[in-house]
């Protein structure tokens, strides 16, 4: 078995038969992302030696016999995630100087888990982007072709798991950022449901929108993963108190009588025919597996683009005002008054797509503007989600592809922000829904990954995981590595 | 001339006496050295969320049912958008479409005895900012934001208000409400009640409002009192005088006694107000408020009805005696201690008892005379130990620490003469020694009985009864 190319699940099994100690995998780990991995610049921040001492408590406690599934499995964190004494920049210039002095959430759920914090994942700035192109810290490379992007915004997280640098990393998504780039990459991304994992400590882009959840190799690594960071939270008002179900105990699932809609608005102008291809073999393999499909309509998909256009700039306009160069991250020098502070420091430790985005939100909350813009902009939400609402009366899951296209090259669509954002189109209204979904590697374009998305209920983790599963136990794209990574 | 009328609407801010911030455990203990109050929600670190303090809202509902209003069974935190250094998040939470608590009414009372209704047009919660301190700091500005966070509830009033003293007045009400309420500790000082006032004018007769001007910040009531008046005067001025009233936002200095202007309309913040995605609207049940209404003290106004037919006070006296709920309470200590004699208890409390606390700057709360103390004296009074006159010293030692009265009346010797003997043979004394008065006295000028009197007290040093001496007085002159 070769460690870097190793499933989650594997690695644990791997542990538990004493085939190798944790800090065995760290350093294998921390060795690719110092040698091949550096050519990818997935990671803006390694740290060996926390993972190393993380590491040899894991071995401690396997050896006390307190070890759980992921004990000892080295990971790395989308450098959205405060933690605790390391660098939490967030992509972003802004807060290239912050050493957050707390654990997310997230993180700590992890890390009493038992699993291995290898570093921080580059990522776009403050997750507004889809091609990590936005990172303070310069884009991520595609590890199936380093010309392309990896997506985003969390490319360094998919990057870093398609790249063999870990086997798995948190993401976060808020249009569409774990599953895009889980597309573009060829891992497996679950969104969860809005309020299944606490966002304490993630720091914040869309309040409303904003979801944590794993990317891995796998649907049973995923499985693995939310187990571990879903619960609730009480210093999150808007995580849900709810049984935490053992995903992973649950994932094998009969398909047979399972009714899958297919929404005709995914599978329109803008899809790639190769992609559309892949997604049509996909749901050959699940007829195959015994699932019935129906078409469906979601009618008003068109709208999601421009309403999660209006609403979570909105929201990042108020979330990034506390960035003003008084109490933590970037101060401009010597500022003559308070106003100049404010401009340079704003000016200076924001790029421009998080400029552009705060300039948006901010004219769609401006009196006057506030009713035709985001108001208008929450009432498509619930058409948004009432449409998938109506749908889920008659099936139980919806499949479509993640992402009209395979990875775009660097460069290509970055002087074109509308072109850009049609990248999130399927992913978009899953987030102003709130409901579940994930993205599996379903084939190949011009020899970059297609993504294959399922959406499920609220709180239906368990099915899409298993769902995933199945059509992972028959099909083999989860399985490919790049070439130069292999 | 023309004959103006002015319209007043105050915003009243309350800070809510919870322990802990309104969405953060940190402590809302007043005084702290800076910033060690503040826990990462109130330093708005990146990553933190808000969590709404329960209590902060019971005490918003208490204030709702005390003033008639309704509680809100859906209301929603929103934001205010605006920088400041010492507004950490760059944006403060507040309530904006749906406050919790809304349209109520409270009576106040005005000094010719009238009263008069005003209306409540709502009462939301909010957080406090910080503070930006700008003493002790060379060329920079410091910031403390230890209040960061502290709950606030916003009470505002309708345009009701029609003078600088009904302003006051409604103010006091409201004062006292709070802290019957125990949902404010009302101290003004340190901020904890502090209010704006709209102030515009308008032809009398005028139904439209004029154009209003807001004064920020009044933190006491005679600077509520002094800046309206200014505010009226100047808008007068300014009118009559060809200008006009513009929107704006001035500040009262209370050095020179005069508002100036901070900021017009048109320099005015656009807040961006819109739902705080971070919180769940706030969903309050019809079980929740008929719990909370269950827990609500006795308040001002049922207390002062309840005295004046209870105690037989005057409208005024019930009135005085019930603005603040710890002097109600020790009104009705004493008077239970006393037995009885609650016309009595009121004049100590209200006379004597208030200007000692006045004079030596101390609450009702930690009055060294305590109800007991009061009541046992008054016990003396009624059964003629001491004469009301002597009481005053014998209260002078009480609050000086000599012990109770019983105490004070036997070391001091005060103990009221009522022997008969004893006041006939000092009647007969000051006859002898005054045979002039007694000549003219008995010639018809009545007048002098008073002289007498005063002459016998003074030799009894102030100890008869003074009833007694005028009875046996009149006896013996006429004899």
């Amino acid at each position: 078995m070769s460690i870097h190319t190793s499933t989650v699940a594997e690695l644990s099994t791997a542990l538990a038969r004493g085939d190798h100690s944790s800090r065995e995998l760290t350093e294998a780990f921390l060795q690719r992302i110092q040698g091949q991995g550096v050519a990818l610049n997935a990671l803006v921040t390694v740290t060996a030696e926390q993972a190393l001492a993380a590491a040899d408590a894991a071995d401690r406690a396997r050896a006390d016999g307190e070890a759980g599934p992921l004990t000892g499995v080295p990971m790395v964190h989308k450098d959205i995630f405060c933690t605790r004494g390391v660098r939490t920049s967030c992509g972003s210039r802004m807060l290239d100087n912050f050493i957050s002095p707390y654990n997310a959430h997230v993180v700590d759920r992890l890390s009493a888990a038992g699993m291995v914090c290898l570093g921080k994942a580059n990522m776009d700035e403050f997750a507004m982007g889809s091609s990590n192109e936005t990172s303070f810290y310069g884009p991520v490379k595609n590890p199936w072709d380093t010309d392309a992007v990896p997506g985003g915004s969390s490319g360094g997280s998919a990057a870093a798991v398609a790249g063999g640098l870990a086997p798995a990393a948190t993401g976060t998504d808020t249009g569409g950022s774990i599953r895009q780039p889980a597309a573009l990459c060829g891992i497996t991304g679950l969104k969860p449901t809005y309020g299944r994992v606490s966002r304490y400590g993630m720091i914040a882009f869309a309040s409303s929108l904003d979801q944590a959840g794993p990317m891995a190799r796998t649907a049973e690594d995923c499985a693995l993963l939310l187990e571990a960071m879903a619960g609730f939270d009480m210093r999150d008002s808007t995580c849900v108190e709810r049984e935490v179900p053992r995903y992973s105990q649950h994932l094998a699932t009969d398909l047979n009588g399972l009714t899958i809609g297919l929404p005709k608005e995914y599978f329109g102008e803008g899809l790639d025919p190769t992609v559309a291809s892949a997604i049509d073999a996909a749901v050959t393999e699940y007829r195959k597996l015994g699932a019935e499909f129906r078409e469906i309509s979601l009618a008003n998909t068109h709208l999601a683009v421009p309403a999660y256009y209006v609403i979570a700039p909105a929201e990042c306009s108020s979330n990034l005002s506390r960035f003003d160069g008084v109490r933590f991250g970037h101060r401009c020098d010597a500022p003559k008054d308070l106003e100049d502070l404010y401009k340079r420091s704003r000016g200076e430790g924001f790029g421009d797509e998080v400029q552009r985005r705060i300039m948006v939100g901010t004219y769609a909350l401006s009196a006057g503007y506030y009713d035709a813009y985001y108001l208008k902009a929450q009432q498509v939400r619930r058409l948004i989600r009432d449409d998938f609402l109506s749908a889920f009366e008659d099936v139980d899951l919806i499949l479509g592809p993640t992402s009209p296209t395979a990875a775009f090259n660097i460069g290509e669509r970055s002087d074109d922000p509308v072109s850009m954002y049609l990248s999130d189109i399927y992913t978009i209204a899953v987030n102003l829904a709130g409901l579940p979904g994930i993205s599996v590697p379903a084939g190949f374009a011009g020899g970059r990954p297609v993504g294959l998305q399922l959406i499920g209920n609220y709180f239906d983790e368990a099915r899409l995981l298993g769902a995933a599963h199945a059509y992972q136990q028959v099909t083999d794209w989860h399985t490919r590595v790049p070439e130069a990574f292999a | 001339m023309m004959e103006w009328e002015t319209v007043i609407g105050l915003e009243i801010h309350a800070q809510l006496a919870t322990r802990s911030k309104i969405f953060s455990g940190a402590s809302t203990a007043y005084g702290a050295d800076p910033n060690t109050q503040a826990c990462a929600v109130d330093l708005g670190l990146p990553g933190v969320l808000p969590v709404l303090n329960g209590e902060a809202v019971n005490m918003a509902v208490r204030f709702g049912l005390a003033t008639g209003c309704s509680i809100a069974p859906h209301s929603v935190f929103a934001r205010k958008n605006y920088f400041y250094p010492d507004l950490p998040k760059g944006y403060q939470i507040s309530q904006y479409e749906l406050p919790v608590v809304h349209d109520g009414e409270v009576t106040i009372e005005l000094d010719d005895g009238e009263t008069m209704r005003v209306g409540l047009t709502r009462a939301h919660l909010e957080e406090d900012a910080g503070k930006s301190l700008h003493e002790g700091f060379e060329g920079v500005t410091g910031i403390d934001l230890n209040r960061a966070g502290t709950p606030l509830l916003e009470i505002v009033s309708e345009p009701d208000l029609r003078s600088a003293r009904q302003a006051v007045a409604y103010m006091k009400k409201i004062h006292s409400l709070v802290r019957y309420l125990e949902i404010c500790d009302g101290n003004m000082q340190e901020g904890s009640f502090r209010c704006d006032a709209n102030v515009s004018i308008r032809p009398k007769g005028q139904a439209e409002f004029g154009t209003r001007a807001e004064i920020k910040n009044l933190n006491s009531f005679r600077f509520v009192e002094k800046a309206i008046n200014h505010e009226i005067e100047r808008q007068i001025d300014l009118v009559e005088s060809g200008g006009t009233v513009v929107q704006e936002t001035r500040l009262y200095d209370s050095v020179k006694g005069e508002t100036r202007s901070m900021r017009t309309k048109e320099e005015a913040n656009d807040y961006r107000y819109f739902p705080d995605p971070d919180l769940l609207p706030l969903e309050i049940t019809s079980e929740e408020v008929e719990r909370i209404r269950a827990t609500l003290p006795e308040l001002p106004d049922a207390k002062k009805q309840r005295f004046m037919a209870d105690y037989g006070l005057s409208a005024y006296d019930a009135g005085v005696l019930t603005a603040s709920r710890d002097q109600a309470d020790y009104f009705e200590a004493v008077v239970e201690a006393a037995g009885g004699e609650a016309k009595l208890a009121a004049n100590w409390v209200m006379g004597d008892l208030s200007g000692a606390l006045n004079r030596d700057g101390r609450e009702v709360g930690d009055s060294p005379v305590t109800p007991a103390m009061l009541g046992g004296m008054l016990k003396r009074i009624s059964d003629n130990t001491i004469s009301g006159k002597i009481a005053k010293d014998v209260f002078e030692a009480m609050w000086n620490d000599e012990g109770d009265a019983d105490a004070v009346i036997e070391a001091k010797g005060l103990k009221q003469v009522t022997d008969t003997g004893a006041i006939e043979a000092m009647i007969d004394e000051v006859i002898a020694a005054n045979p002039g008065q007694v000549e003219q006295y008995r010639a018809g000028k009545d007048k002098l009985l008073g002289f007498f009197v005063g002459q016998v007290m003074k030799a009894s040093k102030g100890k008869a009864n003074p009833a007694q001496v005028n009875e046996l007085l009149k006896k013996k002159l006429s004899g």
